[in-house]
């Protein structure tokens, strides 16, 4: 039984719209996160998952404290850190670590290589001899497969590929118990995201450590996680375990989106009936009342859906989602055509 | 006589770094109504060999192109920049990645249909708005008649890809190329406008390049595909035979590298190593040979041309290795071996061949 | 839109207010400034003296002089409503000083308005021609000309070309010389016997200007077409000429509609350099004539004039910028 390393509960992220002549007063607010709750066990490789405007990324950098939330609870280790002040969460950040999308535009570009993955050295104090850190760093630089010798380089003399490669060194260099990967392999090219993917896997054996991680591409999500959470408009609609989600999605927005899949498979493509939405995501200032999918559901019920919110609660197979309707087993077989039979 | 024919087409840049041979001797053919797919990472070329057929490529002082374009019989490399024009948005349309940057933010979106039917027909403006809106409706736009006025902006991303499939289709085209067109959108938005691309060309007959780098996409879209690397096609086939028989070992690598929903979780990623080549110094002989596993000394030094396979004059690889030695790897690769372990199996021992 | 204009008017008060007690510290602390001895003349006697500071209300504490020039200026006032706004009196001359302001206003107006069309007139063409013959011979020598114009300075210019063209000194006398501008009309009641005498002018203004703006104009050019949707314009088959005008310098113009704003404003708060070296009486000329003297109202009433038009032309900049790029939402 694993003990979970942080407690997300009823977390909450409200931008606010201001408007005003000369006092201006909140109008409304872009509900980015709006109510989730979950834990991450210690170990696990958990994955975020939904299209823009989800909230996934907000609640990545909730869960780091880059955001202060609204409201809620962010427990780690017993303690309560979502109004944590910065000098309290200093140590913490030795802990938590995050890695970033865009290789290109994360890494410092006036910064050599060696100084911006010795920087964490440097900030926490540890290790104030520069050939020892040096030495440490370039450890880092072999242990994420880049070459020791380009210590000195600037990132823009580096692929996109390795770049994130230094992202990674840098993020695992005090040897944190969590890091929170946002997109970590979107913006590469599909041979280089397997040499990335590869990567995560073997440090996060090798330091024990636990991944939160975000991403809109389903396949690549389902190959790194071990529970999946699938959120919408700021709420989490279904979570459950990888193979449970992916073999039996629960949750209509969750179905669709596995349908909507494009698989590399000529006969799977031919053969299946996609289940295609209709519609766009509606704006998160102006979320739908109760069930916020209701509007583009295919299993919309009217007067149920649109009045009394569903609850994330457990349905058949262990899932737990949030839907009055969930979707049955004939419905999974015909329109999810990866599921399993 | 295809609608469209590429022979050997080479795009070099020439840069104060050196001669970038994005395109390097290319040659494919687009029958009418069919849909070609080019598959490719960034560097393939894919993007510039398209580019090229639509003569956008002359806009670059440095490019030097040679080789041969044919549209409808027409060779469009020698073709004046008017006739080319004409062509552009009228014969052969293209489509592309970002529907935001892709769209004049500052015109209206009727107005920017309209322009790109008076380019071509000579019709009133009355008339070319009505054949806006009736595309706009075509392509699953709401209220067509009152979004016309509306800014590029106020669409979302799915709504404002419809809108350049709509501008580029207006003058009906016989061909229309799609460049990357649903990497920029959410999962379930790339769903509709896959979809919507599939229905319009049955509909309406259009032949179809499709460029990518996402196997999946052009599992469902496509008739044929080509596997471009380092400005060149190394593998040609229909689409069931790149899936269910690829002899080229890049198209291996794209395979097995990226994770599949339709395969057990769990099976390891195998991923292609090194890195992109250079294309100012491309490697020499194979150009894939520096991440090949199963590279021999002699792929270093000779350059592979595009040969078809024993029985099917319509699979094309560019590959040293024998075609009888492709097939032996591929089972063994689908088995689940990686690439040492496949090379084992079917006995060529690894040869240490010197960068 | 009508919210985020009425807050930049509020806002314009606020900043004119505070300008105005700026201005009324600066001066009133500066040692060399002595309003007395101007009006008082040499020899005066301390009785003399301290009358006149007693007229002048220069013997009272600052803030209750602050407080008087303030009431004068706001144009409200508490009993009677609306009333005009009072800027003071020369110490110079006891002329109001809003009269002198008002009467100069055309004079720099006229400068200012005509400078602004004729360096458009040059540097717009020029920079979208730069931009398109990028590289080429043509560009070369116009950015190479753009520097030296830059970096002449006005003065030195404005001398330069009465030297050589002037009708009175000049060495090819086709253009007005200095002194030239009549004491009376102006470029709005009577163009055509007031004009001639701002060709010289306009041209030493809009030199510098019409570089900046060539400058400006290409390196926005040259982004601009580097965009997505000129390839879009070009894959839907446009003319050239086309994709560069309607889609191109379309987008390239508007941060220029800015820049102008900021320009125009600053010069119809007096072209100093311009007006001294041409003899123009506008209001730089009073500005640096009452500087040289003292004459502290009419400094303060030339900054805040000068302020004025500045706040104001770029609240319009900014409204206008709304309209001309439709993301734009205030």
């Amino acid at each position: 039984m694993s003990t979970p390393l942080i407690e997300v509960r009823d977390l909450v992220k409200h931008f606010p719209i201001r408007k005003g002549i000369v006092i201006q007063h909140q109008v409304g607010a872009v509900q980015a996160v709006d109510g989730v709750s979950f834990d991450i066990n210690e170990g696990e490789t958990l994955g975020l998952v939904g299209e823009s405007g989800c909230g996934k990324s907000t609640t990545a950098r909730l869960i780091t404290r880059l955001l202060e939330p609204t409201s809620g609870e962010i427990i780690y280790n017993g303690v309560d850190i979502a109004n944590a002040n910065r000098r309290s969460l200093l140590p913490l950040r030795r802990e938590m670590q995050m890695i970033f999308q865009d290789p290109y535009s994360s890494l410092n570009p006036r910064k050599t290589v060696g100084s911006i993955i010795g920087e964490p050295f440097e900030i926490h104090g540890i290790e104030r001899d520069k050939e020892k850190r040096r030495r440490l760093v370039q450890e880092l630089m072999e242990q994420v497969g880049l070459n020791p010798e380009h210590y000195n380089r600037l990132p823009h003399e580096f692929s996109g590929g390795q770049r994130q490669r230094i992202g990674v060194a840098r993020a695992i260099a005090l040897k944190p118990k969590l890091i929170v990967a946002d997109e970590p392999v979107s913006a590469l090219d599909v041979s280089i995201q397997a040499q990335i993917l590869n990567l995560l896997r073997d440090l996060q054996r090798e330091l024990g450590l636990t991944i939160v991680f975000i991403a809109h591409d389903l396949s690549v999500v389902r190959h790194m996680c071990d529970r999946i959470a699938v959120m919408y408009l700021g709420k989490i609609v279904e979570l459950a375990d990888a193979d449970q989600l992916y073999d039996h999605p629960r949750h209509p927005y969750s179905g669709a989106l596995l349908s909507a899949v494009p698989v590399p498979d000529p006969r799977l493509a031919r053969e299946k009936q996609r289940q295609v939405l209709t519609g766009d995501v509606p704006s998160p200032t102006n979320p739908p009342n109760a069930c916020r999918f209701h509007t583009r559901c295919p299993k919309f019920v009217a007067g149920h859906c649109d009045v009394e919110e569903p609850l994330l609660e457990a349905k058949q197979g262990g899932n737990v989602a949030a839907c009055h309707y969930p979707l049955t087993d004939e419905e999974i077989a015909s329109r999810v055509p990866t599921a399993a039979a | 006589m295809s609608l469209l024919e590429v022979d050997d087409l080479r795009v070099h840049f020439h840069t104060d770094d050196g001669i970038v041979k994005a395109v390097d001797g290319v040659s494919y053919r687009v029958e009418r109504g069919q849909a070609l797919g080019i598959v490719g990472e960034s560097g393939s070329g894919k993007s510039v060999s398209s580019l090229t057929v639509m003569g956008l490529t002359r806009f670059f002082k440095s490019a030097r192109i040679s080789g041969s374009i044919r549209f409808d019989g027409k060779e469009l490399l020698t073709a004046s920049d008017e006739e080319m024009r004409r062509i552009r948005g009228n014969e052969i349309a293209m489509i592309f990645q970002d529907p935001l940057s892709s769209l004049h933010p500052f015109y209206r979106i009727g107005k920017q249909l309209v322009e790109a039917i008076q380019s071509h027909r000579d019709v009133s403006r009355a008339q070319a708005l009505d054949r806006a809106v009736e595309m706009l409706g075509l392509v699953g736009i709401p209220e067509p008649r009152k979004r016309v006025d509306a800014y590029p902006h106020e669409f979302s991303g799915g709504m404002r890809q419809r809108v350049m499939i709509a501008m580029a289709l207006a003058n009906d085209p016989k061909l229309l190329i799609a460049d990357e067109p649903t990497t920029a959108l959410d999962v379930t938005v790339q769903a509709q406008i896959l979809d919507l691309i599939q229905r319009l060309q049955s509909e309406l007959d259009t032949a179809i390049v499709m460029i990518t780098h996402d196997l999946g996409v052009v599992a469902e879209v496509t008739d044929e595909i080509a596997v471009m690397y380092a400005g060149e096609i190394v593998e040609h086939a229909s689409k069931d035979t790149i899936f269910a028989s690829p002899e080229h070992p890049y198209t291996w690598g794209l395979l097995r590298s990226i994770p599949r929903l339709d395969l057990p979780r769990g099976e390891e990623l195998v991923p292609i190593s090194g890195r992109p080549p250079s294309l100012i110094n491309t490697p020499g002989g194979c150009y894939f040979h520096p991440r090949c596993p199963y590279v021999r000394e002699a792929h270093r030094v000779t350059h592979p041309g595009l040969d078809p396979v024993p029985d099917d004059a319509e699979h094309t690889v560019r590959c040293l290795l024998a075609s009888d030695t492709r097939r032996r790897l591929w089972r063994e690769l689908q088995e689940g071996k990686d690439p040492e372990q496949a090379r084992t199996a079917v006995g060529i021992d690894a040869e240490e061949v010197a960068p | 839109m009508a919210t985020y204009i009425v807050r930049r008017l509020l806002w314009m008060i606020v900043l004119l207010l505070v300008i105005s007690f700026l201005t009324f510290l600066i001066f009133q602390k500066l040692p060399s400034a002595d309003p007395v001895s101007l009006r008082a003349g040499r020899n005066a006697t301390p009785e003399l003296r301290a009358s006149i500071k007693h007229t002048f209300g220069l013997d009272k504490p600052f803030f209750e002089q602050y407080r008087i020039y303030l009431a004068k200026l706001v144009p409200f006032d508490f009993h009677k409503g609306f009333k005009p706004p009072d800027f003071g009196y020369s110490y110079q001359n006891n002329v109001s000083v809003k009269s002198q302001i008002l009467d100069r206003l055309p004079a720099t107006a006229g400068l200012s308005l005509g400078g602004v069309v004729v360096w458009l007139l040059i540097g717009i063409p020029v920079g979208i021609i730069s931009a398109i013959r990028r590289g080429k011979l043509s560009d070369r020598l116009a950015m190479g000309g753009a520097l030296v114009a830059i970096s002449a300075p006005v003065y030195w210019l404005g001398l330069v070309m009465l030297y050589l063209f002037s009708n009175d000194i000049g060495r090819i006398k086709i253009f007005e010389g200095a002194g030239s501008y009549p004491n009376t009309g102006s470029l709005f009641s009577d163009p055509f016997s007031v004009a001639p005498s701002l060709f010289l002018p306009w041209i030493v203004l809009a030199t510098a200007f019409a570089a900046i703006y060539a400058r400006f104009l290409r390196g926005n050019l040259l982004e601009v077409m580097a965009e997505d949707y000129i390839r879009t314009a070009r894959a839907k088959g446009l003319r050239e000429r086309t994709v560069i005008f309607r889609h191109g310098v379309r987008s390239a113009i508007t941060p220029i509609v800015t820049i102008l704003g900021l320009d125009l404003g600053i010069l119809l708060g007096g072209a100093i350099l311009t007006e001294t070296v041409f003899n123009i009486p506008g209001i730089g000329r009073l500005a640096f004539d009452s500087i040289q003297k003292s004459d502290l109202p009419t400094v303060q009433g030339t900054v805040i004039m000068g302020a004025f038009f500045i706040i104001a032309l770029n609240l319009i900049v900014d409204v206008l910028y709304a309209f001309l790029d439709p993301r734009v939402r205030y």
